[in-house]
Formats: C-alpha cells, structure tokens, sequence
C-alpha cells in the first residue's frame, strides 16, 4: 500500500516544484472533411473538430481534479491544412477562411491552442502548399489561437530551399503584420525539419497523414522536479548525476502515462504517445536552463552547457522511455529563450548567444526556440539561419526547429513580453554578416548519402 | 475497490481526524489506513479510503472536504490513489 512518504514526495512535486502535464493534445484527421466548395469545406472542418472535441477541456479538467494533477493546456492538432484545403483552396485568402474556422471552433470547444495550418514541403511545393505559405502572415494576425508549421527539410528528402527562402519572407510578414502586439503572431508559426506526426506541443503539431482519425497525445513537463532532485546531489559524480535523472524522468513520465490513458479512454480516443519532453515556464523553478546550472555550468552558455544538454537529454529518454507504452513527439528538452527564465538570465548576462543555441540544438529535441531578434533583420538572414538550423536536422537525423520572432521597431538589448506561457524576453543579437547569395540560389539541398538505406 | 488518497495538511488542532472521519463515516466511505505525523507543528495525515459504498461521487466529497479544511485551517485534498501507484509501483 501506498506510504505517507510516497504521497507526500509526489505532492511536493505537484504544489513546490511545477509538476504538470503540460497538454492534453487530440489530434483530429480533416482527410474526411475535403471538397472542393470552400463552404462545404469550412462547414465540414467546424463539425468534424465541434463533435470530435466538443468534451475534451470537461474531461482534462475532471482528471486535473481527480488526481490532483494540473492539466495546463488542452488543445487539438489537425492534419496539414494545405492538403485539407488543396482542391478548394484557389487563393491565399481562401485559405485564410479555413484559418477562421479553425478559431471559432477551438474557441467554441474551449482549447488553448490548435495547430495545423501546415504544409509538408521538404522536397517540394504544391501550388496549395504555396498558397498556404503565403497567407500565414494573414491566417496568424486574424486569429488568436491557431498554430502554424512548414516542414521544409527531412533527412529522407534533403531541404527545400525555395521553401526555406519563402518562409524567410513569411517570418517576417507575420512579424509586420502583428507590429503592434509585438510581432507576436511570429509566437505561432515554426518551421521544422523531419517534423513528427504526432507531436503534441505547440506551435509545431499537427496530425500527420500516418494517423488514425482521432488520437491523444499527451505531453508531460517538469524542469522543476528535475532540479530539485539534482540539487541533492551537488558534488556527486556523473553517474549518480545521471541516474538521478533518469529516476526522475521516470516518475514524471509514468503521470503522464497515467493522465494520457485515462483521457483516451474516457473519450473514446485512442491513446496516441506521450511525449517526453522537458518543457519550461517562464515561473520561478520550471527552467531548464536551471538543471544545466545544478549540473554545474555558472550559465547555459558557458563552456561544458553542450554537454550537461547532452546528458540532460539522453537521460530524460531512458528514463522515459521505460515509464510509457508509446513514446513520441519530439521528446527531449527544450530550450525556448523566452519561455525560461533561466536562458533569459544567461542572455542577460551575456553567457548565452544565438551561435550557442545553435550548437545545444545538435544534442536535443527542436531548435532555435521562440528568440527575440531586431525587427530590422534582413529575410535572407533569418532564412540562412533556418537553412543552418534544417541542416543539423537533416545531418544528425533529428527534428529541428526555428521559432523567430522579428520584433518591429525593437533592436537587440531591448525587451519584448509576449505573456503568459510564451513569455518575455530579450531581443538577441543576430550576424550582420550576409548570406543573400546563399539563400538566392534557389532549388534544394540534396538528401544526404546516409539517408540512402534501402 | 475504488481507492481514495486523502491528505490533510495544516497547523496542528484539536479534533482535524475527528472532522474529518465523521464526514467520511456520515457518507458510507470506509478508511482502509491512516499515518499522520506532525513537522514542526504541522500537522500531515495521509487516509486510504475505499468510496466503494460511498452516498457521494468523488467530485462532491472533494468539494465537501475541502470547504472542511477551509473551516478548521487546514488544506485537505483528495487524490485517485492510482497516481502514486503510477508514479511509485511497478
């Protein structure tokens, strides 16, 4: 039976150190809804997801209770809607008409965030896959909580770089177009390489065409639980470091196993994947950048930061590994700036640099994530930071992300608040050297020789 | 079987079991165990309850409970023992 100590540890847990499941994340498959009248489509996707998802927040909100646990977000991924809208879809502003259905019904079910208005574009665009680039800029200024992705590169396909050059245009678009929120439609949109199918946070899900009709997935957090476990270990060698992890992920994963078992089977979903990752807050303690401190760097950015984010993530995994029947997503830790008080500190302190953050993406989950840059940035520029981004996913067969958020008016040293989850944070130095021939040249970036396996 | 952790934390008073038990034996709730100790004046009580023959579903007797403890200054809160089972049990 269950001891005193057992139940006081996993409430210690919950009340002082951020324990939560981040989100319960159903993905629905619009594949059904297709027609080439745009009413027909509009109304299709609005009650697909309305009947799909109609008592999803009712039911996270009961097991938050039931088990004491906070559910933070409940939210809904669709599948790409360039392939959704592709045979009705003749303009960017048809597309944009999708962007609003999907607002009015996740706001009608009550979710936080939906994410999907997407194309899969690593080896080439459609004519409705281009179409839906060009109308993020509009889609993320007119709505509030829809979430958008472009895959532009796989290790199976190499990298679109028409695609990537596009998107240096559309990024900052989307920053002009929400200027006077602080660009913060750019919050909403990352573009990926070898995006998973089943990823349940935002802004980068989406319920890929591999998936069954209607899926849960649930993601799990807790920097905060990993920390304070750490700090009872200060001074004790790697492998008591290391374990100490482990046991750690193990325990926060097995609620989320729990939590993500009990959603489906009260919906009548089937349960998906949990996905391991490590996700911070902008609250006090829920830092990633913290754990790498107790690992011992005086700052994330500070020599030996690679290597503690190294470790940090394996250790997640195995310790997660074991905790869930299915483990997907993208499942490591992030590193978002804005979102972490602790990669905020080390900007700050001048510890932490774009170049930096780039070479802790090689060794875990996403990328560049949610960075303040000048308003000022050239397209080219944020398209040859995707390009370098793209290319370490694409070398070391892992997903890679970009998530940057031009500020319009705003240069580097200054602050930009985005609030709540997505938090605050300051704008970052970018090389003002040029790469413009670079992402001029057009075409693709072929696959590389180990994608070859066959 | 339908498990129950109940927990109750606060600074320790007269009669916080005696409450709380007469509520749960008012509403046909049998407590299978209970462990308590006392930090530094804190007075920490973990009870195993079996809803099984429960009058009341668990959202009521949540609700109940913690109006309860809000009454005599304590927090009480009510847990699916399966959440420690998942996080502690094999």
């Amino acid at each position: 039976m269950i001891g005193i100590n057992e139940v006081s540890e996993t409430n210690e847990m919950i009340e002082k150190e951020n324990l939560d499941v981040r989100t319960i994340t159903m993905g629905i498959s619009l594949l059904d809804c297709i027609s080439s009248d745009l009413d027909t489509l509009n109304k299709n996707i609005y009650e697909k997801i309305y009947g799909s998802a109609k008592d999803l927040v009712q039911t996270g909100e009961d097991i938050a209770k039931e088990f004491g646990i906070p559910i933070v977000n409940k939210r809904i991924s669709v599948t790409p809607i360039a392939l959704i809208g592709a045979a009705a879809c003749k303009t960017s502003d048809d597309f944009v008409t999708i962007a609003k259905t999907l607002d009015k019904v996740a706001k009608a079910v009550g979710i936080n965030f939906l994410g999907g208005y997407s194309a899969l574009v690593s080896k080439g665009m459609t004519t409705a896959d281009r179409l839906l680039i060009e109308s993020i800029p509009k889609a993320l200024a007119e709505t509030d909580v829809v979430c958008s992705s472009v895959n532009v590169g796989s290790t199976k396909t190499g990298i679109n770089m028409d695609a990537v050059r596009l998107l240096g245009d559309v990024i900052v678009k989307t920053a002009e177009a929400t200027k006077d929120n602080d660009s913060a439609g750019c919050t909403k949109l990352v573009v990926f390489c070898n995006a998973p199918d089943d990823n349940p946070f935002m802004a980068g899900a989406f319920h890929g065409v591999t998936e069954a009709d209607r899926i849960i997935n649930v993601g799990v957090s807790g920097p905060g639980v990993v920390k304070t476990a750490l700090e009872k270990v200060r001074g004790e060698n790697f492998e008591i470091l290391c374990e100490t992890i482990k046991k750690t992920a193990f325990k926060v994963t097995r609620v989320g196993q729990l939590v993500a078992k009990e959603a489906s089977e009260r919906l009548g979903v089937p349960f998906g994947i949990v996905d391991l990752s490590l996700a911070p807050t902008p609250a006090i303690g829920d830092s990633v950048a913290d754990i790498l401190h107790e690992i011992g760097v005086e700052h994330a950015g500070a020599p030996g930061t690679t290597a503690a984010l190294a470790l940090l993530n394996d250790q997640v995994k195995k310790g997660g590994a074991m905790a869930s029947s299915y483990v997907g997503g993208l499942s490591g830790a992030f590193i978002p700036v804005s979102e972490d008080q602790g990669m905020i500190n080390a900007v700050n302190a001048g510890a932490l640099t774009l170049e930096k953050l780039e070479a802790m993406t090689c060794v875990c989950s996403v990328g560049l994530d949610m960075i303040a840059i000048p308003g000022d940035t050239k397209n080219t520029t944020i398209a040859g930071i995707i390009a370098d981004e793209m290319a370490i996913g694409m070398i070391n067969q892992k997903t890679t992300a970009v998530r940057l958020i031009p500020v319009i008016g705003k240069k580097a040293g200054d602050t930009v608040d985005f609030g709540g989850l997505l938090g605050f944070g300051p704008i970052m130095s970018v090389n003002k050297f040029s790469c413009d021939e670079f992402v001029n040249r057009g075409g693709r970036i072929p696959a590389p020789i180990h994608s070859f396996k066959n | 079987m339908n498990k129950i952790i109940i927990t109750v934390v606060g600074k320790d008073t007269v009669g916080i079991i005696a409450k709380v038990c007469t509520y749960l034996a008012d509403n046909g709730i049998n407590i299978l165990d209970i462990s308590q100790t006392i930090v530094s004046g804190y007075f920490n009580m973990m009870m195993i309850v079996d809803m099984a023959g429960s009058q009341v579903d668990f959202m009521d007797m949540s609700d109940s409970l913690e109006s309860l403890g809000e009454s005599i200054g304590v927090v009480i809160k009510c847990q699916r023992e399966e959440i420690f089972d998942s996080m502690h049990r094999l």
